[in-house]
């Protein structure tokens, strides 16, 4: 028991030190490294409590996806000499009030929900669906999702689909007079097409048109 | 007390895994050199030791003499931390693998999806190692090997869920015992191959070394590194081929089971047959590289987003539908 806590203590200290780390480094690259090791402790805290499908969906896909593609778009922008810009000017000061009520909004949702739990421990039996000990974390989560909640599964399925094909469409564009590489025909190329044996005539030599 | 004799006990545990996987690391170097050079009609390392074995302790131990450069201009906390993640996360992975029933040092629920996590971690060693080097070269090398992974990574993903569909279970001991009757290789033999070429891929192997192509990046993102942190890069990678053939050799190959269930075969013990799997995988690794020509970078991409992607998913929708209709599905 002892060991848990220890482990327990050590995950969430380290969670909470690199959320601070990544909105204060100066860096916007060390602030995405600490993003990621934020992600790897809280993937931590979920194996801790039980739920290991969900520790380690959160390490493949966030840490092992999302994270890639932050750090992507972080080191091709010069994003630090943006950020310096924008702290000089004038325009900084408009953003602060909707970042504040954005998280304070975010904050009292928070409370609520937590002191919901705290007070009222029988919101959390809310749902019909019962968890068995005897069944692993992972065949009950596939069983609660695919009867109960099919619809709402099935649904956001179709938000993210319909979120994918929005960002392709919204970043694609057809540009005009770029070499193109046609595959088939690069294949498909045969020797008679490609080499062409020619006499040359001493003293007089061949014309080639390209 | 107790909790210390506890804890000798699993060091103990992991270091009599972790030094084999190092010391057939080190061999496995020889072999894939031996393999090349014979496949091009020459010796390779030959001279130190007997057939050359020992080859690769020199050049370890030439490597641990070099000085080790640091760029003035590098970020020099993620430079150095880099070849270390690259190292830790390919040797972590191994915690997870059956070298027969019970034979394993963490048998968790969900072992396959630790090994997944673990190798999509791997792109983060490559990444840090080339933004922090500071240099040209090593980010165009990093950049492209974080784009390969991450899309190979979905096709392998996908043919994971294949087999996890004749099992049920994402222990890594179960999907080993449900091949007892048949090995996977049979029904989805397919999958084996587009597995093959997703790994090679994954570890960044030839013909998909194109975060290290020396014809065009110099080193990749190795270029800065020297001395023992370019060891440990190279250690790295193919203690990861190691893992990807192990993985193979799991999800396909039947793990640790004799290929016959008969008498002399029954004696030989699990272990030795899943070694026996990895080096066959191993060698075909090894002789692909020396075989093929480095692909293009469109064409790789085209390969993993456009064929391997939409083949991968015609199948589990084939082998979903074949299970549901013939009653085969597995139970909890």
């Amino acid at each position: 028991m002892i060991a848990h806590a220890i482990f327990f203590y050590v995950f969430s200290i380290i969670a909470v030190i690199s959320a601070i780390m990544v909105t204060v480094s100066k860096n916007t690259v060390h602030s995405v490294f600490f993003l990621i090791l934020d992600f790897i402790s809280i993937s931590c805290l979920f194996i801790m409590i039980g739920a290991e499908f969900l520790g380690m969906i959160m390490l493949i896909v966030y840490v092992g996806a999302v994270a890639v593609l932050f750090l992507f778009v972080v080191m091709m922008l010069n994003v630090a000499q943006q950020k310096n810009q924008w702290f000089v000017s004038k325009q900084s000061s408009s953003h602060i009030p909707i970042g504040l009520i954005i998280s304070t909004i975010i904050f009292f949702e928070l409370i609520i929900v937590v002191g919901g739990w705290k007070y009222k421990p029988e919101l959390i039996n809310a749902t019909n669906s019962k968890i068995s000990s005897e069944i692993s974390n992972t065949h009950s989560l596939g069983q609660i999702l695919y009867t109960d909640y099919i619809h709402v599964f099935q649904i956001s399925g179709m938000i993210l689909l319909v979120a994918m094909i929005g960002a392709i469409v919204l970043t694609f564009r057809q540009r005009e007079g770029v070499k193109k590489q046609s595959y088939l025909k690069q294949i498909s190329r045969e020797r008679s097409e490609g080499i062409e044996v020619l006499e040359v005539p001493s003293k007089t030599g061949v014309k080639i048109d390209d | 007390m107790e909790y210390v004799n506890l804890i000798f006990q699993e060091v103990y545990k992991i270091l009599f895994l972790l030094v084999p996987v190092l010391v057939s690391v080190a061999m496995i170097v020889w072999l894939d050199r031996r393999v090349w050079a014979f496949v091009q009609k020459r010796q390779g390392p030959n001279v130190v030791g007997p057939f050359g074995l020992l080859q690769s302790l020199a050049d370890a131990l030439k490597y641990i003499f070099k000085e080790i450069i640091i760029p003035s201009s590098s970020n020099k906390v993620i430079f150095i931390l880099a070849p270390i993640i690259t190292m830790t996360l390919a040797l972590v992975a191994w915690a997870v693998i059956p070298f027969g029933e019970n034979q394993v040092l963490a048998n968790i629920n969900v072992g396959i999806l630790y090994i997944f996590a673990v190798s999509s971690l791997g792109v983060y060693g490559i990444i840090m190692g080339g933004w922090a080097s500071n240099s040209k070269y090593p980010f165009l090398g990093s950049i492209r090997s974080a784009a390969q992974m991450v899309s190979y990574e979905v096709s392998i993903g996908i043919i994971i869920i294949n087999v996890l569909l004749c099992v049920g279970s994402l222990n890594l001991s179960d999907i080993v015992i449900a091949q007892e009757k048949m090995w996977f290789v049979i029904p989805l033999f397919p999958m084996f191959v587009i597995f093959f070429i997703s790994s090679l891929a994954e570890t960044n192997r030839p013909p998909f070394d194109l975060p290290e192509a020396e014809a065009e990046l110099v080193a990749g993102y190795q270029t800065e590194y020297s001395g023992m942190m370019y060891a440990m890069f190279w250690l790295g990678e193919y203690a990861n081929i190691l893992l990807m053939c192990a993985l193979g050799s799991i999800l396909f190959l039947g793990g640790w089971l004799s290929p016959i269930d008969l008498y002399p075969f029954n004696l030989i013990p699990g272990a030795i047959w899943l070694i026996l799997k990895i080096l066959l995988l191993f060698i075909l690794f090894a002789l692909v590289k020396a075989i093929v020509p480095r692909y293009r970078y469109d064409q790789l991409m085209r390969l993993g987003w456009k064929i391997f992607l939409p083949f991968s998913l015609i199948y589990v929708v084939l082998t979903a539908s074949y299970l549901f209709y013939f009653n085969l599905l597995p139970t909890i």
